[in-house]
């Protein structure tokens, strides 16, 4: 822990200011001080450094290579091509590694440098998209479904996220002076900021929105979601509330875990707002500011009682909640290829393995995706599974669209396995600050190998979800994979299994602590069983629960948390 | 005491009373001691000059140097030595250290001086270059001279500053006694000659001298030191370390190697000189292209070795001369260096040795050269000096070097700098052979209460990485402001992590960096000299030393910005602010080490 605690540093930041300027007009360094490393991530930014050359600079008496990843605030992960055209010159001129599609429908840029951080900014501002609290102990970026189908309701609840999105900012004019060089007035540095207070939130908070029967959108990993009802005319009637998701644990500490939202009622679309604002602020006022990894609103929700949370949400809000309505999850992957909407315009979903959008030997996803940008009429969707849709083709443009695709590869759904398709991983090292272990760079190379023994038990084409991530905060939302790497350790990770296909049921510690060998070994004995047993629409979770491999959690909060051997 | 005291002395009468009073309260073993020490005080640069005139009767011969690299100073002590070893009379002295007020009572006067850069004096010289030009310099009816020069024929105005000294003593009215002599890089090949005529002629014109009083000093003298450029040490590398990151094109090596067991010491400022080894592949090539036989054994100059050991360890053969090409121009029939031997291209032929070494010339006409003659015509092998990165009072009887290991490619074959390859390709574990060269005109201030201003790009900030060192040891007061530039900051921050420790200890005031590349302008440290100006000026007008380490044209850069900081920060005119850094230099204020 640092000399200043979290908590600190915020209440003096002078609302997100701290000495940020100072900060990057040090030449002597590539970093930030200490306090602004924290303050950076409330503007959508990190500061990282490639932990592979870490020694290897020690030893030539240089700094760590530090640089910075910057995160888009993108609602729903829709821009338009001319945004598209002008992130991807971004990714160019000024980051590393290409842009990359994360699980909250924000673009990140890798490796950009303290002296070009400003004209980053600038530049993504240039584009109309801003990154302020993209990062933070606040509101982060809002998902929304990507559904390509019912193109009008995907339109009304992507309008209403995108408004939450805006009205849960920080009030701070910091971003606008420190980036965009606004000139400070008075009042500047104590701004009102009535919904966060001058301490922000004890910790993140993640907001989604879904539109069943998908749940793409993993609803219930967030701490605050959103599930729409339509009426019989595709109207937008209201959603079920939920509350106290989160994915997020420690190894070795029994006191976190992650955890499945509970639905606690429906609300009609105007109340959305005071709902959010109403879990906001309770959550700012009675989560846990001592211990920063009992501080999300799970716990919150855990230590107080979910009648007592719901209660106090319903008294600031000043309205109570309807009875929850019935829903029904089919899944929470992506469907690839084209889908016609309502509003006969078409919508190509691409898979982008792990999200990154990279010019390789390989692959020019980078090169092929600026040519479809420069044509596309619509608009682009990034999925919460790091996926990526071209929406709202005209009819006419489909087989300019389909060619580009080819030439570019940019067609993996047409060739991969069920795995491939559906994995998902966090970024991890070399940049992650928190990666125990590999997980984006090791994802391809895993693959191979457990296709080969997908393929020697004809399970090449099962839709077996499959999550990595280089530690257990989890980013690529491991414990709702049906397959689960977690981090431990270079080449060690905790092998988890049995969530079901549909995001409801969280996944079980199976065994710990494995290297590569071990974990081939496992899964080859258990695709064996799956493929000898399974009926047509057993998914893989759910045999493995059926058949006493696993046993599933139940919601006692102990029962799921990660450290405790299956 | 008095009979010693009635004896002529040098000394004023308030001194010889000073020193009978001394002599009186001192017992023999004190006065033993004193007479040596007294002797060797005298014999230190700053001493050597007497107070006041001597006699004509007693006015011995005068071994004035200018040296930037300690050839000169080391080649004037040679002459200085067989001076006095044949018991005629001969002091020697630094130009600086040098009263132009004597120059008019001199009877013999040798003057040993390099040239540098673009025709420039060493730095401890300019001041006396400069009074020797202009209009204040005395006529010298009664003065006989010889000079000395040494230089690079490389470079466009070979001994340029000894060819000026030379005539402008002549036109003073001074009587030449030998011809002014142009030492190359092989200094001996001109300088013993030179030498040995500089001796006889002082042998004609001091033999009606009565011998003056000689001493012994304490102290052997430098040419006896038991370790030096000619007996260097054998010291063990213990690290060779890379140290500009992934990114950067160039290699700069952190070395750090043993002195244990040799007597080798030195003060930071100081540079470690290291006789190099060829690289053998580029022997290899030199051998395959003039197909000459590597055993064969060539005898020159009263040795013999294999063509390979000559080739390999006694010529050099990563640098071209002037003379080398003058005969390779007639061996090889090739009209178009003959043509670049003329002084109207003498642009194109800097250029040529700048970009060509030899095998880049042979691959391109071979030419008629027998083992012999190529051993005759190539130049000896030198040392190259380095500037030590340490302090002892840090690293004890180690010495750090930083060295950029200078490796491109031509014509797709490999090319290297001879020393730096040679350094940078050695393992640790092996031994170099390295001796001290001191650098005294680059110490820091003795008063450890003065600020110091250290301007040290690229691998120039080495001796600087030493001055931190060594004024944390000493519990040194003053401030110490240090200005680096390199191409990019992210990858060729030399030493980043000990100076950003060194500003967290509060050892380094101010650290200003100028990283050339890492914008569209390129920015060098003599801009930041001049964004900074103001307080430069005021660390300046507190006493402050500057001190300036890099390269050549760096070092230029800089001294303009120096001038143009102090008549803008100072309010004078640009003769004014001449004078101001002259002053500065003049009072050991303003030091260089620039190559």
């Amino acid at each position: 822990m640092s000399t200043h605690s979290v908590e600190a540093i915020k209440q003096d930041s002078a609302r997100l200011r701290g000495t940020l300027l100072e900060s990057l007009a040090d030449p002597v360094t590539g970093a930030l001080r200490e306090d602004d490393q924290t303050l950076i991530k409330y503007h959508g930014s990190y500061q990282q450094d490639d932990r592979d050359l870490r020694d290897e600079r020690r030893r030539q008496k240089l700094e760590p290579d530090f640089s910075f990843m910057i995160r888009t605030r993108t609602p729903g992960g829709v821009v338009t091509p001319t945004q598209w055209l002008k992130l991807d010159a971004i990714a160019t001129t000024f980051a590393e590694r290409g842009l990359r599609i994360t699980t909250r429908q924000a673009f990140q840029f890798h490796g950009v440098i303290k002296t070009r951080l400003k004209a980053t900014m600038q530049a993504i501002n240039a584009a109309l998209i801003d990154t302020l609290a993209a990062c933070g102990d606040v509101n982060r970026n809002v998902i929304v479904a990507a559904n390509p189908r019912q193109s009008y309701l995907h339109a009304s609840v992507h309008a209403q996220a995108a408004a939450l999105s805006e009205a849960l900012l920080p009030n701070t004019r910091a971003y606008y002076e420190i980036w965009l060089d606004e000139q400070r007035v008075a009042g500047s540095g104590s701004e009102d900021e009535p919904t966060y207070g001058e301490r922000y939130l004890p910790r993140k908070f993640k907001i989604a929105f879904a539109v069943p029967p998908t749940n793409d959108a993993d609803i219930f990993a967030n701490d605050l979601g959103f599930i729409a009802f339509v009426d019989g005319d595709g109207e937008l009637l209201g959603y079920n509330v939920s509350i106290g998701g989160g994915m997020g644990a420690t190894h070795g500490d029994a006191e976190t875990y992650p955890r499945l939202a509970d639905v606690v009622g429906f609300i009609t679309p105007d109340q959305v707002h005071d709902v959010a604002i109403a879990v906001i602020t309770a959550q700012r006022d009675f989560g846990n500011r001592d211990v920063r990894k009992r501080a999300r609103l799970k716990y919150t929700i855990d230590d107080k009682g979910l009648a007592w949370f719901k209660h106090e949400v319903e008294r600031r809000a000043g309205f109570a909640l309807q009875p929850s309505r019935e829903f029904a999850f089919d899944h929470n992957g992506d469907r690839f290829g084209w889908a016609e909407g309502e509003d006969g315009r078409s919508h190509l979903t691409l898979r982008i393995p792990a999200g990154r959008i990279v010019d390789s030997e390989e692959v020019k996803h980078l090169s092929g995706l600026r040519e479809i940008a420069k044509v596309h009429e619509g608009e682009f969707r990034l999925t919460p599974n790091q996926n990526l849709v071209i929406a709202g083709v005209p009819a006419g443009q489909r087989t300019r669209i389909d060619a580009l695709v080819t030439r570019y590869r940019l067609d993996v759904h047409a060739r991969a396995s069920g795995l491939r398709l559906n994995a998902l991983a966090c970024v991890s090292l070399p940049t992650c600050g928190l990666a125990m272990a590999e997980a984006e760079r090791y994802l391809p190379d895993l693959l191979d190998k457990a296709e080969v023994l997908l393929a020697r038990h004809g399970l090449l084409e099962a839709p077996i979800h499959l999550r990595i991530s280089g530690c257990p905060n989890g980013c690529s939302r491991p414990y709702l994979g049906e397959i689960a790497l977690v981090g431990k350790a270079p080449g060690r990770y905790n092998l988890m299994l049995g969530a079901d296909h549909r995001g409801q049921r969280l996944n079980t510690l199976h065994r710990e602590n494995l290297d590569e060998a071990a974990i081939l070994a496992t899964l080859d004995g258990l695709f064996a069983r799956y493929a000898a047993q399974r009926t047509r629409e057993l998914h893989f979770g759910d045999f493995l629960v059926q058949a006493g491999i696993v046993n599933p959690p139940t919601k006692a909060r102990n029962d799921i948390a990660i450290e405790v051997v299956a | 005491m008095s009979a010693v005291l009635a004896l002529p002395t040098p000394l004023t009468s308030e001194q010889s009373a000073l020193l009978a009073q001394f002599a009186a309260g001192t017992d023999n073993a004190g006065l033993l001691w004193a007479s040596g020490y007294l002797a060797g005080i005298a014999r230190t640069p700053a001493h050597a000059a007497p107070p006041q005139a001597q006699s004509a009767s007693v006015r011995p011969a005068t071994v004035l140097f200018g040296s930037q690299t300690g050839n000169a100073r080391r080649t004037a002590e040679a002459l200085h030595a067989k001076l006095e070893a044949a018991g005629l009379p001969a002091r020697l002295v630094r130009t600086d250290a040098y009263s132009t007020r004597e120059l008019s009572s001199e009877r013999l006067l040798y003057i040993l001086i390099s040239t540098h850069g673009e025709g420039d004096p060493p730095d401890d010289a300019i001041g006396f270059v400069e009074f020797l030009s202009g209009k204040r310099a005395p006529k010298l009816p009664g003065l006989k001279f010889a000079v000395l020069g040494l230089g690079d024929t490389s470079y466009t105005d070979f001994c340029g500053i000894a060819r000026k000294i030379d005539a402008r003593l002549s036109e003073l009215g001074a009587q030449r006694v030998a011809d002014v002599g142009l030492a190359d890089l092989d200094i001996d090949t001109v300088a013993a000659p030179w030498t040995r005529n500089a001796f006889d002629v002082a042998t004609h014109v001091l033999k009606s001298t009565q011998p003056s009083a000689t001493v012994t000093p304490l102290r052997p003298l430098a040419a006896n030191k038991p370790h030096g450029r000619e007996h260097p040490v054998a010291a063990k590398l213990l690290e060779s370390q890379r140290i500009t990151g992934r990114g950067s094109a160039r290699d700069i090596r952190h070395l750090e190697i043993s002195l244990a067991g040799s007597s080798l010491h030195y003060e930071p400022g100081d540079a470690l000189g290291v006789w190099p080894r060829n690289p053998s592949a580029l022997v290899d090539d030199l051998l395959t292209t003039l197909k000459l036989d590597g055993d064969a054994v060539v005898a020159h100059a009263d040795t013999e070795f294999p063509l390979r050991e000559w080739l390999s360890g006694k010529r050099e053969i990563t640098r071209l001369s002037r003379p080398f090409l003058r005969q390779h121009a007639l061996r090889s029939g090739n009209a178009d260096i003959t043509a670049l031997l003329t002084p109207e291209r003498s642009g194109d032929f800097a250029a040529l040795l700048a970009h060509q070494q030899l095998i880049d010339l042979l691959q391109d006409s071979t030419g008629q050269w027998d083992a012999a003659e190529l051993v005759a015509a190539l130049r000896p092998l030198q040392p190259r000096l380095y500037s030590i990165a340490s302090s002892q009072k840090v690293v004890g009887d180690e010495a750090h070097l930083t060295v950029a290991h200078v490796e491109y490619t031509r014509n797709a074959q490999a090319r290297w700098g001879a020393a730096s390859h040679f350094l940078a390709s050695r393992e640790e574990g092996q031994t170099l052979d390295v001796f001290v060269e001191a650098n005294e005109r680059f110490r820091v201030p003795q008063d450890t209460s003065r600020d110091i201003v250290m301007i040290g790009p690229g691998t120039g900030v080495a001796p600087f990485r030493g001055f931190v060192q060594e004024r944390r040891e000493t519990g040194a007061s003053g401030r110490n402001w240090l200005l680096f530039g390199n191409s990019h900051a992210r990858s060729e921050f030399l030493y980043q992590t000990e100076w950003q420790q060194a500003m967290r200890d509060g050892l380094l005031d101010r650290l200003d960096l100028a990283f050339s590349r890492d914008q569209t302008s390129k920015i060098h440290v003599q801009h930041r000299l001049l964004e900074q100006g103001t307080a430069l000026y005021d660390w300046l007008e507190n006493g402050a030393h500057l001190y300036v380490c890099g390269a050549l044209g760096m070092g230029h850069d800089v001294h303009a910005a120096l001038l143009d900081v102090i008549a803008t920060h100072g309010g004078h005119d640009a003769d004014a602010a001449n004078d101001y850094l002259e002053s500065l230099r003049a009072q050991g204020r303003y030091s260089r080490d620039v190559y």
